[in-house]
């Protein structure tokens, strides 16, 4: 069972700011969820190693050839805010 | 004449290359058709009339010329908004990327302009490809061009209602799930999910990176074939892209089938499957016997896990995925603050719609401490269970056979809880799971609304799919059918 507190701390792991109805849909919903999923349970995994990548490649290498890049307007095109070619943010630390 | 718009690509093709056709012409019927029926369809997000009219002329000049001809040179195609186009909003169905123009494009866009298509438009879907109706969009759900009281599937609705509407005469999709194959199935056109690796995803908005493929919708199992042969191949930028070699797949589309084995899987006739679906699914199967091929059931014993298993692997990448969105970069960002951290939840809070928040929830709980074995490893390993199923049952049989999709389309608002959506992808799930390949052909109508037959196949046998689909399409007539509705 997913908690209002589960609900919140999750939310802030995932930086994701939530409003008080979400907190609560959010909660049965994932709850619901999440009891479906405990079939999971029911499957015999003992020895059988975890797939990560449907891909049938490993540790795929390739020379490191320098290419050019973007020049810096290009990739500041969406940014939110910039300056000098750099993106701006608010405030990391604050003044002592 | 039967109207440009529902030719096929391949006898448009021909019409340009012997000339008797401008691609300029033929632009502009998909133009006027998009302007009759996207109104009530609302297939795309953004209708690209002067790039597309631009495209063909330079398309006639290749005709002209004789030089750089491809056989989708000229040719009217959708792009699902999912993926990147350089300097052409690509939004994803989200408010989050709702401006947002890519500096660059994907490696399938480099490729279709190669060739030489015509790009009509970006076409809606279901936020970051999360879900399986098209409701989910941040801008507006998108309609069944056979009723348009229902949906069309999803994620990729958008791509699939244009092909079927005659708006544009191939598209673009991305399937994770199933959002290539359902919305093929509910909307009658041939959605072709590649194997795993067989198709770059550099320039594909990353949604869950170890099972998103781009793939294609057609009017037919050939003109499928045309549209995957032009993006598939190895690719430099995407390291899990694959260097096995293409094969021809219109060199493979013999017409038979004879002697090939087709397996039915016992654990497809699942509880909730429409009694519509399961007819027109077994008459199928029916003809599929009929046509020389050695019919026979399969088992794939852990097929009941395949939805667990995916809705905690799915959540678990989109989760870390989506942790791009922070305002700092692109897309969408809550400025009304000094406070940083503020700032990025509330770019996020606002951002993102209810699945998408969701399937983080979902995530990010399924990657936390003390949860991580529980889940995620719990569910890799029932990953491997899923995929041995396959591995064992291509050791006997060339393809699999299945419904695409339990039911056919619903009514718009009708499914409401998140689960229940979920179930639409209970066919279509595990080929992403094992990484193989598969695809949704019309194989019939419940009560005038389409159903899909979905082919599985093992990893890079997209000709053998391709031939059985194109045989199929000989003795049956549903993929030629138009909708009435508009």
């Amino acid at each position: 069972m997913i908690d209002r507190e589960t609900v919140q701390n999750v939310a802030k792991l995932a930086r994701l700011g939530l409003s008080e109805e979400e907190i609560d849909t959010f909660g049965s919903q994932l709850s619901a969820i999440l009891g479906h999923i405990q079939i999971l349970e029911e499957a015999d995994v003992s020895g059988v190693s975890p797939t990560a990548h449907a891909s049938r490649l490993t540790s795929v290498m390739r020379e490191d050839v320098p290419e050019p890049s973007y020049p810096p307007e290009v990739l500041l095109a969406n940014a939110p805010d910039q300056e000098d070619n750099y993106l701006k943010v608010n405030a990391i630390l604050e003044e002592g | 004449m039967t109207e440009l718009y529902k030719l096929s690509i391949h006898e448009a093709g021909e019409l340009l290359r012997q000339r008797k056709l401008s691609a300029v012409e033929l632009t502009q019927a998909h133009l006027d058709r998009i302007r009759a029926v996207d109104p009530k369809v609302k297939a795309f997000t953004l209708v690209t009339d002067e790039l597309a009219l631009q495209q063909a002329r330079e398309a006639d000049k290749r005709f002209a010329s004789g030089e750089n001809i491809h056989p989708l040179t000229g040719i009217p195609i959708a792009i699902k908004d999912v993926i990147c186009t350089k300097d052409i909003t690509t939004t994803c169905g989200s408010r989050m990327l709702e401006h947002f123009k890519p500096p660059f494009n994907a490696t399938v866009m480099e490729r279709l302009n190669d060739a030489g298509i015509v790009m009509v438009g970006k076409t809606n879907m279901d936020e970051f490809a999360m879900g399986s109706s098209t409701e989910h969009s941040a801008f507006f759900p998108t309609s069944n061009p056979w009723d348009l009281e229902r949906i069309p599937g999803g994620s990729s609705g958008g791509s699939a209602a244009a092909v079927a509407a005659g708006m544009a005469m191939g598209s673009y999709g991305s399937d994770t799930g199933g959002s290539i194959r359902q919305p093929g199935s509910l909307c009658n056109v041939v959605g072709f999910k590649p194997t795993y690796g067989r198709v770059s995803r550099y320039g594909l908005v990353a949604f869950a990176s170890s099972l998103d493929q781009i793939g294609p919708f057609a009017r037919s199992a050939r003109d499928a074939a045309t549209l995957l042969q032009t993006i598939a191949g190895y690719d430099h930028r995407d390291s899990t892209c694959s260097q096995e070699p293409v094969q021809d797949y219109i060199k493979g589309l013999s017409g038979s089938i004879k002697g090939m084995r087709i397996g039915v899987p016992e654990e497809y006739w699942v509880e909730g499957t429409q009694p519509g679906v399961v007819k027109a699914v077994r008459e199928n199967i029916d003809l599929l016997r009929e046509m020389g091929a050695e019919i026979s059931p399969v088992s794939l014993p852990h097929t009941k896990y395949g939805i667990a298993a995916y809705y905690i692997i799915a959540p678990a990448e989109a989760s870390s995925n989506l942790a791009r969105y922070d305002g700092v970069k692109y897309g969408y960002s809550y400025r009304d603050t000094t406070d940083m951290w503020e700032s990025l939840e509330k770019t996020r809070q606002y951002g993102f719609g209810p699945e998408v928040k969701r399937r983080i929830m979902l995530g990010a709980y399924a990657l936390s401490a003390g949860y991580y074995d529980a889940y995620y490893k719990r569910a890799e390993k029932v990953r491997t269970l899923i995929r041995n199923d396959f591995e064992q049952a291509f050791e006997h049989f060339d393809a699999l056979v299945s419904p695409a999709a339990p039911t056919v389309a619903f009514k718009i608002g009708e499914i409401s809880d998140p689960y229940q959506m979920y179930l639409q992808d209970v066919f279509t799930i595990p080929a992403n799971l094992a990484g193989i390949c598969g695809v949704s052909i019309p194989g019939g109508f419940s009560d005038g609304l389409p159903v899909g037959l979905q082919l599985l196949g093992n990893a890079f046998k997209e000709d053998v799919l391709l031939r059985i689909a194109d045989a199929f399409e000989q003795v049956t007539d549903y993929h030629t059918r138009w909708t009435s509705a508009l």
